[in-house]
């Protein structure tokens, strides 16, 4: 019986080692035979998905009911953009602008909170969070935005992520919470989730824009949407994980439903749930840089401009106000989870003792809020305190490109003519029936035919709806970045696996390239390289490169002892048991990380539009800005069909390895 | 004879559900309770005792429906609990129940008052006076002074102090309690058995307890049912269950128990033939107590039980008592 089933298995293995490449082999060669037009998906047999969803989306948005009977869909968006107006206005008021309640440009009726308020606000919700080290953080990171003249930017983008992230922490609760209740709905519900987390950014502004109006609403809905997902698993997590006594003992003392969750399963889960609220967080602030763009306003906005008329130090400084921001926000809502979880007694008795901190700073924000009132200009940060270093900056970037785009110049034409060109035109001129044959065989041979099916179909359907083109350009920048992210970055995971020094510093790394929004990685790759393919592709290596760090060290480390000493002592050298014994056992872990490499490559994509790529992620920023819904969703679908055949492949060879270490 | 507060009549517990057709039949399924009989009276301390796996915990969560039974009816003091809607069985939890718990099952984020209060909370009964009566509870378990701290910041024993103020906090008819002392420490366990005990003479509460811990039964039961495989092998009293053992099964029990501080004068008592002693000790006195008296006696000494001469006690009989492990001595 094992017998057989090794054979195989053996059998098995020697027919997919031999059988795949030789068939990639015949399917490239011979490819090369046939004639040009079957290059281009042939024009007749365009699907014009495009224009379905354009009339879905007008029918959504028209005037009259979809419903006979019923107020049309449009009222409710109304009404729901008008209640996101209002919080983003009170909040961007309250923090930045001041409030205006008369017409016209004047000063503020009544002052934004004072900026010193609100830096000792943060400073010492980090203290309380999370000791000296975050106070101090927290304090110099918001001084550092304050003097280099970006306060009101950060405010902006800071009252656009509060509110972003209390809907999107509320929303997400309430849906993970019935979902946890309702089994159907958890059913329904997880396959959005798993296509809401590969769709990018961008494809979510079109139609927010289309339902809910040009403005701050639709980017703030579209942000609210794309952060629910991990806010929604982190709340099922999190109830789920409530010991089965402690709800047990809910039901014995007799509470209802609503009781049940609110009382007991809800505050159990809460440690989870913070978790959720960091990552959301984060997710927030990277969404709300990247719709600042649309006009929302806000430090992202900022570095936009700033590119745009290359006035690098000023994109810089702005870029490193993000940074901070980033930090701050991360490292603070990081704190919070840590603390939800573990409850102090306090001794003090009274009221006013118990409550003396919150208390007082009540009355500090009264005071100075009422200087404020009193003399408006102590609201703001004035002007004359700011001492931008952008001159020198742009002097540093003028030196930079007279001293080193000689060798940086010599770099870029080289790689891009001896490997980005070629690799272009390569898979630019395949017949168009490869690619989805290539990724159907690939899945027949790692998993069956259902995944061959699917993969086909998916990529067959991105050619039908006439984005042959762009998403021949996604795979080739996305495969090189990946290939180059893979080529740096699992090399430098086994230095950190066998290096406790490298470990703790390319964990610093790591965390910190992790926290910062995707946008920030253009700044000095433009400041560097100016636009086109070769800049894309060194942002996406730059942003993609940590997950194959992180797997590595992971995999290699998890990697059980004894079979490093089982092989040492049968007389190997160290290279060989990395070679023959670790890394073979942790390529389960690193194809993981390949695919988050993927992921992370393609989500990218908005991003690098900025610099002029042809990709799929330009069709969606193109569509942004013709305000094609139709053509921004498609795009959008286009990106996460990709990513998911991406996904499924990576993860189908994972599972395949994994099996293959068990048996054999 | 007296109507049983908990009433439980031929209940099984099936997993894995309905056998599927051509899915190899109910092979797969788990029977973890399998035909379980018992009534239990009012103010007893009903004991379930059985190794791991033996379905204990299934059979209390069938008496309180946190799981519902495959089969079998259940009536907890008058109400029909099978049959009972989600709403009735709400009401019928809130009127009689408690519970502790293996693991506490405190809620971390509040005051061990506030736990103590919480079911009170639920009730709708207002902050004051929930805390108030929460207040006199954690007096009673030997925890005043920690109210304002909270369950991380207590030790397991004082966790489970908590836990059972907590339970008692309604003021419930019966008391269920899965293992409350298996995650403690020997020690700490001795300590709360002995707690409870002195709870239990000042309360008289039904209890539903459950051990692994054959000495725990017989320390704290009135009676004790032996599980094995789901099913309930015997019910009786400790003294019963030691002197006529049906299985073998509950033989391997009872035949590593201290014998003399379980068996009563009544039990060991033979027939008097005719004997006129002249001392006598209390049919319900405990062999330890009386053994030395016994034993230091030359003649038979006689066992007084509710103002009736019963029978006498031999020396011989005495010793080979104490000094056997087998059962065959006794019986
Ligand atoms: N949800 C479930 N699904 C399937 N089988 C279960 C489930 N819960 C319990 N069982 C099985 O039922 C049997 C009895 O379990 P139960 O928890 O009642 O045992 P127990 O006597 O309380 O044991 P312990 O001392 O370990 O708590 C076990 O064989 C267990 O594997
Ligand atoms: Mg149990």
């Amino acid at each position: 019986m094992t017998e057989a089933v090794a054979t195989s298995v053996s059998l098995n293995t020697r027919w997919r080692a031999w059988a795949i490449p030789a068939v990639v082999v015949i399917l490239v060669c011979g490819s090369t035979l046939l004639p040009d037009a079957m290059k281009v998906y042939p024009k007749a047999w365009i699907v014009p998905f495009i224009d379905w969803f354009r009339e879905l989306m007008a029918w959504l948005t028209q005037d009259t009911p979809q419903i006979p009977g019923l107020p049309p869909i449009r009222e409710f968006t109304r009404a729901f953009a008008g209640g996101l107006n209002y919080l983003l206005d009170f909040f961007k008021s309250l923090f930045a602008t001041g409030f205006h309640f008369r017409p016209g440009d004047g000063p503020a009726d009544l002052p934004p909170l004072p900026w010193y308020l609100v830096i000792g606000l943060a400073a010492l919700s980090g203290w309380r969070l999370g000791g000296r080290k975050l106070a101090i953080i927290t304090f110099v990171g918001l001084l550092f935005i304050a003097f280099t003249g970006n306060w009101t930017s950060a405010m902006l983008t800071l009252a656009s992520v509060i509110v972003a992230a209390a809907v999107s922490a509320i929303a997400g609760v309430a849906i993970g919470a019935l979902a946890y209740r309702s089994k159907t709905f958890d059913r329904l519900l997880s396959p959005f989730l798993d296509l809401m987390q590969t769709v990018p950014v961008f494809a979510y502004l079109v139609p927010a824009l289309m339902l809910l109006g040009f403005g701050p609403a639709a980017a703030s809905a579209a942000t609210i949407i794309y952060a629910l997902p991990p806010m929604i698993r982190s709340t099922v997590l999190g109830l789920r994980r409530v010991p089965s006594e402690t709800s047990e003992f809910g039901r014995i003392a007799g509470c209802t439903p609503f009781q049940m969750m609110i009382k007991v399963l809800l505050p159990s889960a809460l440690p989870s749930i913070m978790l959720g609220i960091n990552q959301m967080t984060m997710m927030t602030l990277n969404m709300v840089i990247i719709a600042s763009m649309i006009g929302a306003g806000g430090l992202g906005y900022d570095v936009l401009t700033a590119l745009r008329r290359l006035d690098i130090g000023s994109g810089l400084e702005a870029g490193l106000a993000i940074v901070a921001l980033a930090v701050i926000l991360d490292r603070q809502s990081q704190a919070a989870a840590q603390r939800s979880g573990d409850h102090k007694h306090d001794e003090q008795a009274s009221f006013f003792m118990r409550h003396r901190v919150t208390l007082a700073l009540i009355a500090i924000t009264a005071v100075t809020y009422a200087i404020g009132l009193f003399e408006p200009a102590t609201a703001y940060f004035p002007h004359d305190f700011v001492f931008s270093a952008r001159a020198s900056l742009n002097e540093f970037a003028r030196w930079i490109a007279v001293n080193l785009s000689g060798p940086l110049n010599y770099i870029k034409t080289a790689f891009l003519w001896t490997v980005m060109i070629p690799t272009r035109n390569f898979i630019g001129g395949l017949p168009w029936f490869v690619p989805p044959l290539l990724v159907g065989i690939i899945g027949y041979a790692f998993s069956g035919f259902a995944l061959a099916l699917l993969s086909s179909v998916l990529v067959l359907s991105i050619f039908a709806a006439g984005l042959q083109e762009p998403a021949l350009n996604t795979i080739y920048l996305c495969g090189l970045g990946t290939i180059l992210s893979l080529l740096f970055g699992i090399p430098l995971g086994i230095w950190g696996a066998k290096s406790e020094r490298a470990h703790a510093v390319l964990g610093a790394i790591c965390d910190t390239l992790q926290t910062l929004p995707s946008f920030v990685y253009l700044i000095p790759v433009v400041m560097l390289f100016r636009v086109g393919d070769y800049s894309a592709l060194i942002a996406i290596v730059a942003f993609a490169i940590v997950p194959a760090i992180r797997y590595t060290d992971f995999g290699i480390r998890r990697v059980p002892k004894h079979y490093i000493e089982a092989s040492l002592m049968s007389g190997g050298t160290r290279e060989q048991v990395l070679r023959e014994v670790e890394l073979p056992l942790a390529v389960p872990e690193i194809l993981l990380g390949v695919s988050q490499t993927i992921m992370m490559a393609l989500s990218m994509l908005v991003i690098t539009a900025l610099v002029g790529t042809r990709d799929l992620g330009q069709e969606t920023y193109i569509a942004l800005a013709k305000a094609d819904a139709g053509r921004g969703i498609v795009a959008g679908l286009a990106i996460a069909f990709l990513a998911i055949v991406a996904d499924r492949l990576v993860s189908a060879w994972s599972h395949y390895r994994f099996r293959q270490l068990h048996l054999t | 004879m007296v109507q049983p507060i908990i009433s439980c009549q031929d209940v099984w517990k099936v997993y894995g559900g309905v056998a599927k057709a051509g899915d190899g039949g109910a092979c797969s399924d788990v029977v973890a309770l399998r035909e379980a009989t018992l009534d239990i009276s009012e103010g007893e301390c009903f004991v379930i005792m059985g190794l791991s796996g033996s379905g204990k915990s299934t059979l209390v969560r069938c008496l309180t429906r946190l799981i519902d039974p495959s089969r079998g009816k259940i009536v907890v003091d008058g109400a029909d609990i099978t049959s009972a809607s989600e709403r009735d069985l709400t009401a019928i939890r809130r009127r009689t129940m408690g519970m502790v718990f293996q693991n506490f099952a405190l809620l971390p984020h509040l005051t061990v008052l506030d736990n103590v209060a919480f079911p009170l909370g639920i009730r709708g009964i207002e902050k004051k006076e929930r805390q108030d009566r929460a207040r006199v509870l954690l007096q009673t378990v030997g925890l005043s002074g920690r109210e304002n701290h909270y369950p991380s910041e207590l030790s397991g024993g004082q966790q489970q102090r908590v836990g059972i103020a907590r339970a008692l906090s309604c003021d419930p008819k019966i008391l269920f309690m899965d293992e409350p002392f298996s995650a403690l420490d020997p020690l700490l366990r001795r300590e709360l058995q002995d707690e409870f005990l002195r709870l239990r003479a000042k309360l008289r509460k039904t209890i539903v307890f459950i051990t692994h811990d054959f000495d725990e039964a017989i320390r704290l039961a009135d009676r004790i049912a032996i599980m094995k495989d789901g099913g309930i092998l015997q019910i009786g009293t400790p003294e019963e269950l030691i002197v006529h053992s049906k299985e073998p099964y509950v033989r391997e029990f009872t035949r590593h128990v201290d014998r003399s501080r379980v068996l009563t004068a009544k039990t060991i008592a033979q027939p008097a033939n005719g004997h006129a002693p002249t001392r006598y000790v209390d049919g319900d006195a405990l062999l330890y107590q009386f053994a030395n008296e016994v034993l230091s006696s030359n003649e038979p000494v006689g066992v007084r039980h509710q103002g009736a001469v019963i029978g006498v006690l031999n020396k011989n009989d005495v010793i080979s008592i104490l000094t056997s492990t087998d059962q065959k001595a006794v019986a």
